[in-house]
């Protein structure tokens, strides 16, 4: 099946600094496609060159297996959502969403309908008459997504279109995203810095750092499977040392921490002794305990002293010190056992060799 | 409390009511009794609207009042085409430091006076101007050009003075409006004339109705160039009441001529405000 976009060694550069540096991906008909990254890191660039506002430096980006490099934006198969909406403050919601109707010289009863039509499939019919600053935040971005799905594009751009929304808006809308994508039945590609945004709504993830795709993949993969160091720091929370291999047998491995301590961990790539590594940890993968008997299954033990209680619901985490000096994040258990605890009291923490992967070279 | 912030407010209204009442609502309400009598001799005034008629009847006035009319709104449509793309261009196109330069570029021609300027035109389009000189030397004219003291020239004079009361307001509404709407424009695959007429030009209403009033108003109410460029054969409504009051010394058909101005530059504005379907309060405010 023939990819509905496909960028192949991809490169823009602005004078002297390479905003995206050889970067290949394909997505798949109806997927939902998230490029996630810190901003810089060249993730909007991509969009606009898929949208056809920039012109790559080199590289071919596909669309439905034809190159559309030499097509001007306003006849790509390919709309966009933007980052503030832009919907035309000078026209209805109806006359918002006939726009590029309008422009395809359809008839005017034909768009009226398909305007109704549209408006009925993101649940806000009657509207139409609105102007656009009578809606709240939500409707406007459900609004700006049924402006471009009246045109029934390939592939529907998304530029971290819930940033300006609060919350518990953002919340919703993430799962609302996802039912109107199963909806429409047309491929997203969404770009946003939030992880969570990245994590829930997409089937491929690319995780973008500095130019360049760090690594692509599921949500698990990404979260359970990082292959580099910054996926593994920028993908959920983590615990890091620094460190020196001690050694390697297979993929299991001992690695010396500067402050002292052996940890057995897992390596991600090939790895030999001596090497400078370093080893993340997740905050819900440690074990906290009141004996050391407790953690007597785990290949990483240490004990410590609570410092601190962050209390966020379910996401409750302990900040414990460990005899080193060196803070660790530990998720806290709701299950009631750790109910009593409180700073300054003497706690266990243990992990398995598993759960700690370990990559070359410190970053 | 509330007595002081009354003693405030009227305070603060104080100025603006002077202002008015002085220089804009007496001289007016004087100027208009002085435009509703007629001498009858010496010292002995009667009211009537004689002035009136007579401004009304005579050809060359009436001919001048319309002639000003039509010319001051094509001015108003010749700066507007002119300052339209001029503005976009420094609002949306240039950045950065080309843009307050191309800004101050259109603001330092207003730092010399209005009779200054005005002369700079004269020097290049008279008989032995600049102008004249380079078409001779470079043979497309066999003797000297005159080019003062047409319509055309006078048009260019008053485009020329109204320039900046258009590209301000113009380049303030069109910096408003953000590039991701243009951009959203084309990638919902219109081109660049309808993105001109279905976003651009609705964005810049209130700039272009503004612009256009101000221009108007000054176009019709100069002096100054249509004297020095139009001569005599472009007589402008302004020359005939100065002509009025202080070369004949006829202060009542002046006065009356003056008040024909007033409603004329009413009516014009109105209907240009209910054209554009705006309220004067948009437009101002």
């Amino acid at each position: 099946m023939t990819p509905d976009l496909e960028c192949t060694d991809l490169v823009k550069r602005f004078g002297e600094t390479t905003a995206v540096d050889n970067v290949s991906f394909s997505v798949p008909p109806g997927s939902f496609f998230s490029i996630l990254g810190p901003s810089g890191c060249g993730k909007t660039t991509i969009m606009r060159m898929i949208a056809g506002f920039l012109d790559p430096t080199s590289g071919d980006i596909r669309i439905k297996g034809g190159s559309v490099l030499d097509t001007p934006p306003n006849k790509r198969p390919v709309n966009m959502v933007f980052q503030h909406l832009a919907l035309f403050p000078m026209m209805t919601i109806a006359e918002n969403i006939g726009y590029g109707l309008r422009r395809q010289k359809m008839p005017k009863d034909q768009i009226a309908r398909k305007v109704d039509e549209a408006l009925d499939r993101i649940g806000l019919p009657g509207i139409g008459g609105r102007k656009v600053d009578e809606l709240s935040g939500g409707q406007k971005q459900r609004v700006a997504i049924a402006r471009c799905m009246v045109l029934e594009p390939d592939v529907l751009l998304l530029d971290e279109p819930l940033g300006a929304l609060d919350l518990k808006l953002r919340e919703h809308m993430k799962v609302e995203l996802k039912a109107l994508q199963a909806a429409f039945d047309t491929t997203f590609v969404y770009i946003t810095h939030d992880q969570s945004e990245a994590l829930v709504m997409s089937d491929q993830i690319a995780v973008m750092n500095a130019g360049r795709f760090e690594q692509v993949g599921t949500g698990q993969d990404l979260y359970y499977r990082p292959e580099t160091p910054f996926v593994a720091g920028f993908i959920g929370e983590a615990n890091r040392w620094k460190g020196r291999i001690d050694r390697v047998e297979g993929k299991a491995l001992q690695m010396r921490t500067d402050s002292g301590l052996a940890m057995q961990a897992t390596a991600a790539g090939p790895m030999t002794t001596g090497d400078t590594a370093e080893i993340f940890v997740r905050p819900e993968s440690i074990r906290l305990a009141a004996s050391a008997e407790a953690l007597s299954g785990f290949d990483n033990q240490l004990q410590g002293k609570v410092t601190s209680i962050l209390f966020n619901g379910a996401a409750s985490r302990v900040l414990v010190q460990d005899d080193a000096g060196e803070t660790l994040e530990v998720t806290l258990p709701q299950s009631g056992e750790f109910d009593a605890l409180k700073r300054g009291d003497a706690v266990h923490i243990g992990w398995g060799a598993a759960q700690a992967t370990c990559f070359k070279g410190a970053i | 409390m509330r007595s002081h912030a009354r003693i405030g407010f009227i305070l603060l209204l104080t100025p603006l009511v002077l202002w008015l009442g002085l220089l804009i609502v007496i001289p007016h309400i004087d100027m208009f009794l002085i435009s509703i009598r007629e001498r009858i001799s010496f010292g002995v005034y009667e009211t009537s609207l004689a002035q009136y008629e007579k401004a009304l009847t005579e050809p060359l006035y009436l001919r001048t009042f319309w002639r000003t009319a039509v010319m001051s709104v094509l001015a108003t449509a010749i700066t507007l085409v002119i300052a339209f793309p001029v503005s976009y261009y420094i609002a949306k196109m240039a950045k950065g430091r080309l843009q307050q330069v191309l800004f101050m570029l259109c603001l330092i021609p207003f730092y010399v006076s209005e009779l200054v300027r005005t002369f700079g035109w004269m020097i290049l389009l008279r008989e032995t101007g600049l102008v004249s000189t380079l078409l001779q030397w470079a043979g497309l004219a066999d003797q000297p050009v005159e080019m003062l003291y047409t319509d055309a020239t006078m048009m260019v004079g008053l485009v020329y003075t109204s320039m900046l009361f258009m590209v301000v307001p113009l380049v303030t509404t069109l910096e408003s409006l953000d590039d991701s709407v243009i951009e959203a424009g084309y990638d919902l695959g219109g081109n660049g004339v309808s993105v001109l007429r279905e976003i651009i030009i609705p964005h810049a209403m209130p700039g272009i109705v503004s612009g256009c009033i101000v221009v108007f108003m000054l176009s019709l109410g100069n002096y100054l160039t249509p004297t020095m460029l139009g001569g005599k054969d472009s007589l402008w409504f302004t020359e005939m009441i100065y002509n009025q009051f202080i070369v004949r010394s006829n202060w009542e058909l002046g006065a009356a001529f003056g008040f024909m101005l007033l409603v004329l530059s009413s009516v014009i504005v109105w209907g240009m405000l209910r054209l554009t379907g705006r309220t004067l309060q948009e437009t101002m405010g």
